[in-house]
C-alpha cells in the first residue's frame, strides 16, 4: 500500500493513520482493530478453555473466570466480529458501487477513533484493585442481565464505554446508508448492486434501530445505580425481567448484525468461483430484508423459561421458527450456484463453503431452541453455547476471514501463499468442530454454561473441546502470519485477481490506488 | 464536498436514532401495561401507597365458598437482602389450603441495624401462571414497614386461593424480599464520581 502516493497530499506516518478520512485508510485501521480484540478475546477464550479442561478448580478464581466469560462475549461481539465488517465495509462499498469516498470522511475518522477508546473503558478495570487475578473487570455475562449487574461497583465504566461503542455503529452506518443511497455511479441501481452492499445497508439500519435501544438499557441501569431510580430495581416498584426484554430487543437484531455481512461476503465469493451468476439474486435481496424484519419480533425466545404466559411461548415459537424460511432460501440460493459450476478451490472459496455448511448446523440447532418446550431442556447449557459458536465463529467469523483471503489481493497487490493459507483453513476448520462439536453433547446432558467446575460426568467432552480450542486459537497466529507476510510481498496480483470476479472492484488496478473512482464509471 | 446531498440522509437517520433511543425507554411503560393486562409479576395485586380495594375476585371467590375437594399447599419464603441487616423468615414453612378458604399465616421480623429503616416487602410468586388466583386480602407487603433500631415485628398476610386456579397445580411458592426504600438514594452521585475517580 505504501507504494501508491500518486496524490501527495496526505500525510505520512502516524499522522496519517490519525487524521485520515480515506476510506482505505479508515478500512484498514478498523481491520487491524478488530484483529487485536479478536487475539484479545480469544486470549480470553483460552483462560475459559484451560480452566474447563479437567473438572475442578485450576488456574483461576471463579470471579476471575466469569470475568473472561463476560468480557470474551463482548470483546468479540463488539470489538472483534461488528468492527471487522465495517472494515470490509469501508474498504469495498465505495470501490464496488464506484463512489470516490464514503459519504461523510471525517465523521468516519471519528467513528473509528472512538473505538479504541472504547475499548480501553471496557478493559481498563480488570488491572483495577490489587493483583490481576482481583481485576475488577464485569463479571455478570455479556448480556449484563439485571439484577447481578446493577451490583457492579465500576458500573460506570462498563456503560460508557457501551455508549461509545454505540454511538461509532450509528455513525459508521449513517455514513453507508448515505454513501449507499446518494454515491452510486450513475447506472448502478439499486438492484444492480452487489450483495455485500445490500446487506451492509440493511445491516446498518438495523444497527440504528437498535443500538439506540441498547444505549437506553445501559442508561436506565445507571440512573438505577446512581441516581435512584428503578427501572429494574425491585425494591422501587422496577422488574429485573424488564431489562431482559429490552436488551433482547437490541440482542436478536444484534445476532443478524453480525451476520448480514458475512452473508454478504459469501454471495461474492461463491459466484467467482463456482463461475456463475448467483443465483436467485433478488430472492437474496427480499431474503435479506425479511430476515431484518423478522428479527425484531422474535426476542423473547431467549427468554422462554422467565415464566412467560403460554400464549407468549406459542407466539415467540411460531415467529422464531419462521426466520428459518428466509434463511434456508438464502442457503438454497448459495448451493444452487455451486451446482454444476465450473468450481474451484481457492482458498476464499474454501471459508465460504465451510460457512455454508457449519452455518447450517448452527441454523438448526437455532430452530431446536426456538422451540419453546424444547428450549426448556437446553435453557442455559452448553448446548446454547454451541449453537451460537456455530453461527457466529463458523458463521460470522468465517465468513470475515473469507472476505479477508477474497479481497487481500487487491488491498495489497499481491497474492498470499495459498499453500499456507490453505493449511489455515484446514486447520481452523477440523479444530474448530473438535471445539464446539462436544459442546452440543455435555450440552444435552445438562452441562450449565458459565461455570469454571463442572460435574466429572463431563470431563471427557471438555477435554477434548479444550484441545480443539488450543489448535483453533493457535492458527489463528498462522493467519497474522500470512496477512502480514502478504502486506511484505508475493506473486503480484493482476487487476481482476480471479478468473471469475466480476465486479467494479476488480476493474481498478491492485493494489488499489489510495482514491478511485474520482470520476464514476459507466455502468452498462 | 458534496455535503449538501447527504444533509436529508443524515438528519433522517438521525432522528431515527433518537427516536429509537426514546423507544427503549417506552418499552417500560409498554411493558408495564402488558403484565397489568396478563397479571404478571402480581402487577395486578400491587397496591398503590397502601390504599387496597377488594377486587371483585375476592368477593366472588368468597361468595362461591370452600372447594373441599382440592388441597393446595402453599410454602412460604422470606429472602434476606444482603444491603439490609435483618432477621426475617415466616412462622409457617407451608401449609394445606382449600381454595376458596381464607387463611392467616405470620412472618416475623427484625432489624439488625442501629439505624431505622423504612423497608419495602416486594412479593413474588411460582409458578406465575397463579399470580392471578392468589389473592391477598391483607399483607405485610401493601405498605413501607418502619423498623426502629433492633425492633422485631409479627407481620401477617391473610390470604385466598381461587377456586378458579387451573387444575393441574397443586403447590404455590410464595416468596418476599425486603428491599431498603432509602437506599441508593442520596449518596448515589458520591458513590458514581468516587468509582471513576478510584481504582
Ligand atoms: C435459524 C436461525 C436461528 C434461530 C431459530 C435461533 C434461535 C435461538 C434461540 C431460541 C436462542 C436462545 C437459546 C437459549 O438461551 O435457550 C438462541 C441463542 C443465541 N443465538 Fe440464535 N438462532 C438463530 C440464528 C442465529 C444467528 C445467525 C446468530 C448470530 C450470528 C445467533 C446467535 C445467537 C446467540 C449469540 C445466542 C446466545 C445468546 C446468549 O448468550 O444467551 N443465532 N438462538
Ligand atoms: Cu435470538
Amino acid at each position: 500500500m505504501s507504494d501508491n502516493h500518486q496524490h501527495h497530499d496526505h500525510p505520512t506516518g502516524i499522522k496519517r493513520w490519525l487524521f485520515t478520512t480515506n476510506h482505505k485508510d479508515i478500512g484498514t485501521l478498523y481491520l487491524w482493530f478488530s484483529f487485536t480484540m479478536l487475539l484479545i478475546g480469544g486470549s480470553f477464550a483460552m483462560v475459559i478453555r484451560a480452566e474447563l479442561m479437567y473438572p475442578g478448580m485450576q488456574l483461576v478464581d471463579p470471579n476471575f473466570f466469569n470475568m473472561m466469560t463476560t468480557l470474551h462475549g463482548l470483546v468479540m461481539v463488539f470489538g472483534a466480529i461488528m468492527p471487522s465488517t465495517v472494515g470490509l465495509a469501508n474498504w469495498c462499498i465505495p470501490m464496488m458501487i464506484g463512489a470516490p469516498d464514503m459519504a461523510l470522511p471525517r465523521m468516519n475518522n471519528w467513528s473509528f477513533w472512538i473505538l479504541p477508546f472504547a475499548a480501553l473503558m471496557l478493559l481498563m478495570p480488570m488491572f483495577m484493585g490489587g493483583n490481576f487475578m482481583s481485576g475488577q473487570g464485569p463479571a455478570f455475562g455479556w448480556t449484563f442481565y439485571e439484577p447481578l449487574s446493577g451490583q457492579y461497583n465500576k458500573l460506570a465504566f462498563f456503560v460508557f464505554a457501551i455508549h461509545l461503542l454505540g454511538i461509532s455503529s450509528i455513525m459508521g452506518s449513517i455514513n453507508i446508508i448515505a454513501t449507499i443511497l446518494n454515491m452510486r455511479a450513475p447506472g448502478m441501481t439499486l438492484m444492480k448492486m452487489p450483495l455485500f452492499v445490500w446487506t451492509w445497508l440493511i445491516t446498518a439500519f438495523l444497527l440504528i434501530a437498535v443500538m439506540p435501544v441498547l444505549a437506553g438499557a445501559v442508561t436506565m441501569m445507571l440512573t438505577d445505580k446512581y441516581f435512584g431510580t428503578s427501572f429494574f430495581n425491585a425494591a422501587g416498584g422496577g422488574d429485573p425481567v424488564l431489562f431482559q426484554h429490552v436488551f433482547w430487543f437490541f440482542g436478536h437484531p444484534e445476532v443478524y448484525i453480525m451476520i448480514l455481512p458475512s452473508f454478504g461476503i459469501v454471495s461474492q465469493i461463491i459466484p467467482t468461483f463456482a463461475r456463475k451468476k448467483l443465483f436467485g439474486y433478488a430472492s437474496m435481496v427480499y431474503a435479506t430484508a425479511a430476515i431484518a424484519f423478522l428479527s425484531f419480533i422474535v426476542w423473547a425466545h431467549h427468554m422462554f423459561t422467565v415464566g412467560m404466559p403460554v400464549a407468549g411461548e406459542l407466539y415467540f415459537t411460531y415467529a422464531t421458527v419462521m426466520i428459518a424460511v428466509p434463511t434456508a432460501v438464502k442457503v438454497f440460493n448459495w448451493t444452487a450456484t455451486m451446482w454444476k459450476g465450473a468450481m474451484t478451490f481457492e482458498t476464499p472459496m474454501l471459508w465460504a463453503i465451510a460457512f455454508v455448511v457449519l452455518f447450517t448446523i448452527g441454523g438448526f440447532t437455532g430452530l431446536m431452541l426456538g422451540v419453546a418446550t424444547s428450549d426448556f431442556q437446553y435453557q442455559d447449557t452448553y448446548f446454547v453455547v454451541a449453537h451460537f459458536h456455530y453461527v457466529l465463529v463458523t458463521g460470522a467469523l468465517f465468513g470475515v476471514i473469507g472476505g479477508v483471503y477474497y479481497w487481500l489481493p487487491k488491498w495489497t497487490g499481491n497474492m498470499y501463499n495459498e499453500k499456507l493459507s490453505k493449511l489455515h483453513f484446514w486447520i481452523s476448520a477440523i479444530s474448530v468442530n473438535v471445539l464446539f462439536f462436544p459442546q452440543h453433547f455435555i450440552g444435552l446432558q445438562g452441562m450449565p454454561r458459565r461455570v469454571p467446575d463442572y460435574n466429572p460426568m463431563f470431563a471427557d467432552w471438555n477435554f477434548v473441546s479444550s484441545i480443539g480450542g488450543f489448535v483453533f486459537g493457535a492458527s489463528q497466529l498462522l493467519f497474522l502470519y500470512i496477512v502480514i507476510s502478504t502486506i511484505r510481498g508475493g506473486a503480484k496480483a493482476t487487476s481482476q485477481v480471479w478468473e471469475g470476479a466480476e465486479g467494479l472492484e476488480w476493474t481498478v488496478p491492485s493494489p488499489a490506488p489510495y482514491h478511485t473512482f474520482e470520476n464514476p464509471p459507466l455502468i452498462k | 464536498m458534496t455535503k449538501h446531498i447527504h444533509r436529508r440522509t443524515v438528519l433522517g437517520l438521525s432522528l431515527v436514532a433518537v427516536l429509537m433511543f426514546g423507544f427503549g425507554f417506552a418499552l417500560v411503560p409498554l411493558y408495564n401495561v402488558f403484565c397489568q393486562a396478563f397479571g404478571f409479576n402480581g402487577r395486578n395485586i400491587e397496591v398503590e401507597n397502601g390504599t387496597y380495594q377488594v377486587r371483585e375476585e375476592v368477593v366472588r371467590t368468597l361468595r362461591d365458598g370452600v372447594d373441599k375437594n382440592r388441597t393446595i399447599t402453599v410454602q412460604f419464603l422470606a429472602n434476606e437482602n444482603k444491603d439490609l441487616p435483618w432477621e426475617f423468615r415466616p412462622l409457617q414453612r407451608e401449609i394445606n389450603v382449600h381454595p376458596g378458604e381464607v387463611k392467616q399465616v405470620r412472618f416475623y421480623a427484625r432489624n439488625l441495624s442501629d439505624k431505622t429503616v423504612v423497608a419495602r416487602a416486594i412479593p413474588s410468586m411460582q409458578p406465575s401462571v397463579a399470580i392471578k388466583y392468589f389473592t391477598k386480602v391483607e399483607c405485610f407487603c401493601f405498605n413501607n414497614q418502619i423498623f426502629k433500631p433492633g425492633e422485631a415485628k409479627e407481620m401477617p398476610l391473610i390470604f385466598v386461593v381461587d377456586r378458579k386456579l387451573p387444575q393441574g397445580i397443586d403447590k404455590l411458592t410464595q416468596s418476599y424480599t425486603f428491599f431498603d426504600t432509602q437506599q441508593g438514594k442520596s449518596d448515589s452521585v458520591a458513590a458514581a464520581v468516587k468509582s471513576l475517580v478510584h481504582g
